[in-house]
């Protein structure tokens, strides 16, 4: 009966108005506009109107699909994709087994619990241009801390940034170091959310702590779970910060180690002059990410539960 | 009703908060003064050249009193960037700099402004620094420093090895000599460092005698034979004769490091670390001009202050780009500041510069001038620089010999970048 | 305590501390870094503690130009942005969440899509846009692109979902309206969220700074992260103050951060306080 009330467009819509209005602006707009621009060979460089013969400069510069063909005959497509889907395979993992953890020590009902929930956070506080110069450091192989304290235990450690084994190991240690904590809030948000008394009767019912994990705590984390890792896999498809400044120029890392989907994105716009190419490429970039996407939303309704 | 009041008092508060947003940014201006608004990005706030920029815009201002400079210093890993969103936008500053990589591109889009009529006297100025701001015949920039690449050498490394110091005669045969002298002396000494960055074998390759491109720049010859023995031998400087490090021996120090540490015979590298050198190395050491194989070739850096097609004050806005640039009272600031050198021709000037020690051999910089090559350039020039270096990073890495290197990077370049 | 129980608590403390040191030790050195001076900054071995500490970095920084007007303008972005965002998402998810309307899931989806495109090449567009709306060079223009985010609609969605139904129903049997309901009873269920959404934003509009540099042309109109930014030079980077203002910069998050903990403390948490 009561539901009769929440239903409708005419209902829904003054809610959905100020975001649509925004989302629609500064996002949805953008996006048609760099789908124009993705089928014009504009270099990016010289001037152009929106309101002012917009139409005729896409007519005039047009492409077609000359750029997404170049695009995926390029061997560098594959290499910067493959690069990114590494990055996600050690980055993913490690990242769901960290934040979770952060995320149960923080809601224990320990004492210090409130400190550490601080403490994981200073991370993601900081800039990304702050943090990837101090990981850039930590990693130094002569002068960084850490290095030095693996001497200690006698091992020699790796060249980090400067080898091309470990260059895109580097950038997700530092990756996970900035997001734990904030993959950790979000979860620890959902922690908070599940009743408790579901935990007392499994208590009660002599339920081990694994076991209450396993079979209260995950389900009814799945929602959350499922934001986290559809969220940090668009993330992940889109690094790019940390790897401008931990390798910056020219070819990204020792022998394009770290080149990836975004920083080919970010030189063809900004360096190569070449921004109708870089928007096909983004383009290319967001089917995948659908994809990807779509695969994961297939997992939603086997994996998710909603009832509480 | 309390909710009604609390959602009230938060509208009050998000319009207060948002009020200051709605300020735009004023442009009037006094009657009879413009502003020019400037932006660079060689000058970083809180160093010497900061300083010495401010006092330059801080002269032009008192010699020309109708006339208020807006300076904008912005870092130079996103120079660039917000560079192009302000010419895609219409915004640019009337005055910005670019440098040598990037002015093909921009003049070629139509970006800058002809400044050919509007500089007046350019007798000053060293004229292949003039000329490569010079397009199609059209002249839209005025270069406003000048780098040059040079030998250090550790003076107290060769009196121990008991060798001559190197002289403006020296190729690179005299190089490696030298060297193995020095690396007796001690195993973790090297000998000599210059790596084979597009930079450098751009001018290595004019020093074999072979050139990237042909002169008129319509065509890429990468693959000459001349090209490729100069990548070999460049490359064999670390696998053959074994002169100097590789990355691995390096461990992660750089080279001005390792020059500094004392570890270093001699280092092919910009003259923009006089200042860092000069405060940082306990041991003397100078400067020769850079030795080639069959003949010398050196660098040529430069950035340069241009005038934006769009700036509503092209003439007043070439006056300032050509004073900071090129005045007397611009200059000997820059020089004083040891921000790098300046690109004229006045005597006073050149002998302020040349005044100053270490390196002793100040001289060697100006003489250099007399071998200029300038680099290949194309309006695709960041890309053509990266497929470059790309090749020749699997040369140095030892993954393909320097012939078929440079064939397939040929082929690449012809494929990808239209000159 | 147990004996059990003190070995759980030593290897909770154990874990808890091996993580928080990983968090932790790279700002030991931001801190380390701001105090030091000159040759101090490249000297090796690593100096952890300064020889000679000093708060010459501090006082430079502070007489940047524009500096404190930068801090200012930083302040009135992120805050505009985190009330117009939470307002606005909220809402959004609402909707999403609890009112069925037709077309609801496709709306979701191009909300979803939105999310999915690098923000870099929207970059150019985005500009484009602001520029022919005359917005370039004002707040304003920060503002907007901050507070419109797609995956807060997203996250706030999903939180919603697993609120139940049973508090609307209530409510609507109690005769209030659905406004009425959303801002009184529903919304302060989602504390947490909004807590947690109104930091993420609050981070994003304090740090960025690719969208300050191109977007704003005054330097009267500056935000923090430009200041920063330009102490990093072509050759040389100013280390020190560069990490003392990324210190500083921390501090007004960590603030909102501490401040919104209280929100989370008294999530939803119906059956009593635990021990």
């Amino acid at each position: 009966m009561s539901i009769q009330g929440r239903r409708g467009i005419r209902v829904a819509l003054p809610y959905l108005l100020p975001s649509l209005f925004g989302a629609l602006l500064f996002a949805i707009l953008p996006i048609v506009i760099s789908l124009f621009l993705s089928v014009t060979s504009w270099s990016g460089m010289s001037r152009v109107s929106l309101t002012d013969g917009f139409l005729k400069f896409v007519a005039k510069n047009f492409v077609g699909l000359d750029n997404a063909k170049a695009i995926l005959s390029d061997g560098e497509f594959y290499r910067a994709l493959s690069h990114n889907l590494y990055f996600i395979a050690l980055y993913l993992p490690l990242m769901l087994i960290l934040s979770m953890t952060c995320a149960l020590i923080i809601n224990a009902p320990k004492k210090g619990a409130n400190v550490y929930r601080v403490v994981y956070y200073l991370p993601v506080l900081t800039s990304w241009v702050a943090g990837s110069l101090i990981w850039k450091w930590l990693l130094s192989p002569v002068y960084g801390p850490i290095n030095n304290a693996l001497e200690l235990f006698g091992i020699q450690g790796p060249m980090w940034l400067q080898s091309e084994i470990w260059a895109m190991p580097s950038i997700v240690l530092a990756s996970i170091w900035k997001d734990m904590g904030f993959y950790a809030m979000i979860l620890f948000g959902g922690l908070k959310s599940i009743n408790t008394q579901y935990y007392e009767a499994a208590h009660i019912d002599g339920a081990s702590k694994v076991q209450s994990f396993m079979h209260i705590t995950l389900p009814l984390l799945s929602s959350v779970l499922f934001y986290v890792s559809m969220l940090s896999m668009i993330n992940a498809f889109q690094l790019f910060p940390q790897v401008m400044v931990m390798t910056k120029d020219g070819n990204a890392g020792p022998n394009g180690a770290t080149m990836v989907m975004v920083e080919r994105i970010y030189k063809y716009a900004f360096r190569y002059g070449k921004m109708g190419y870089a928007s096909a490429y983004s383009w290319i970039l967001f089917v995948i990410i659908l994809f990807c996407t779509y695969i994961q939303k297939r997992g939603e309704k086997r994996w998710v539960r909603y009832d509480v | 009703m309390k909710t009604t009041r609390n959602v009230l008092s938060l509208a009050l508060v998000l319009i207060l908060v948002m009020l200051p947003a709605f300020s735009a940014g004023s442009k009037e201006t006094t009657l009879g003064t413009v502003t020019l608004k400037l932006e660079q990005f060689s000058g970083s706030e809180a160093t010497l050249s900061g300083a010495a920029l401010k006092n330059m815009i801080a002269e032009f201002e008192k010699q020309n009193p109708t006339i208020k400079v807006q300076l904008q210093t912005i870092g130079y890993d996103d120079y660039f960037t917000q560079l192009q969103s302000k010419v895609v936008g219409g915004n640019a500053a009337d005055v910005f700099e670019l440098n040598y990589e990037n002015f093909v591109a921009y003049a070629s889009e139509g970006a800058l402004a002809d400044v050919t009529k509007l500089l007046g006297d350019t007798s000053g100025f060293n004229k292949t620094a003039l000329n490569a701001f010079n397009y199609q015949g059209v002249q839209y920039g005025v270069p406003n420093s000048f780098s040059n690449v040079v030998l250090f050498y550790n003076k107290a490394l060769f009196d121990r090895a008991d060798l001559a110091y190197p002289t403006s005669e020296w190729t690179w045969k005299d190089v490696e000599a030298a060297s193995k002298k020095i690396m007796a002396l001690d195993k973790n000494i090297w000998g000599f460092y210059r790596p084979l960055s597009f930079h450098e074998f751009y001018k290595g390759a004019a020093q074999n005698g072979g050139s990237l491109m042909n002169a008129e720049r319509t065509a890429f010859t990468v693959n000459l034979p001349q090209n490729v023995e100069a990548a070999s031998l460049m490359a064999g400087w670390q696998t053959d004769s074994k002169i100097m490090p590789t990355e691995a021996d390096m461990a992660g120090m750089g080279d001005w490091d390792l020059f500094k540490s004392g570890r270093l015979g001699m280092l092919v590298t910009g003259i923009w670390a006089f200042g860092d050198f000069t405060a940082n190395c306990p041991f003397e050491w100078d400067i020769a001009i850079e030795p080639g194989n069959v003949q010398k070739a050196t660098h040529f850096f430069s950035n340069s202050y241009v005038v934006s097609a769009t700036s509503k004050y092209p003439s007043e806005s070439a006056s300032l780009a050509r004073f900071l640039a090129g005045s007397k009272e611009a200059t000997k600031l820059r020089v004083e500041a040891s921000w790098e050198l300046p690109p004229v021709t006045y005597p006073e000037i050149i002998e302020s510069y040349l005044s100053i020690t270490p390196p002793e051999n100040r001289q060697a910089v100006f003489a250099s001038l007399d071998y200029l090559v300038t680099p290949p350039v194309s309006a695709q020039q960041a890309q053509m620089q990266a497929i470059i270096q790309s090749y020749l990073d699997q040369i140095a890495f030892g993954r393909m010999s320097a012939k078929a290197a440079l064939d397939a990077c040929q082929k690449e370049l012809e494929a990808k970048i239209s000159l | 305590m147990t004996y059990k129980n003190a070995i759980k608590t030593a290897f909770y403390h154990l874990v808890a501390i091996c993580l928080g040191v990983v968090a932790v030790v790279p700002f030991l050195w931001m801190i380390s870094t701001s105090l030091k001076s000159g040759g101090a900054l490249l000297a090796v071995p690593i100096e952890w503690v300064p020889k000679n500490p000093t708060l010459q970095a501090y006082e430079k920084l502070f007489a940047l130009t524009g500096m404190l007007r930068s801090i200012g303008n930083s302040l009135v972005v992120t805050a505009s942005a985190v009330v117009v965002a939470i307002l606005s998402s909220s809402m959004a998810a609402f909707a999403f969440s609890k009112i069925r309307f037709k077309g609801s899931g496709v709306l979701f989806m191009i909300f979803l899509a939105s999310m999915m495109l690098p923000s870099h090449v929207l970059f150019i567009p985005l500009y484009l846009i602001m520029n022919d709306l005359g917005l370039v060079d004002t707040l304003f223009a920060l503002i907007l692109p901050y507070s419109f985010k797609a995956f807060a609609v997203f996250m706030l969605r999903q939180q919603m979902m697993n609120i139940s139904d049973a508090y609307l129903d209530a409510a609507a049997i109690d005769g209030a309206s659905l406004f009425r309901s959303f801002i009184t009873i529903f919304l302060p269920l989602c504390k947490t969220a909004l807590a947690t959404l109104a930091i993420i934003i609050a981070m994003e509009a304090w740090n960025d700074y690719l969208l300050p540099l191109v977007l704003m042309t005054s330097p009267k109109n500056y935000t923090l992260p430009i200041i920063l930014n330009a102490l990093s030079g072509q050759f040389k980077t100013s280390y020190d103050l560069l990490m003392a203002g990324s210190l500083i910069s921390v501090i007004p998050l960590l603030i909102i951060y501490i401040g919104a903990q209280r929100y989370f403390a008294s999530g939803l948490q119906i059956g009593g306080v635990k021990g």
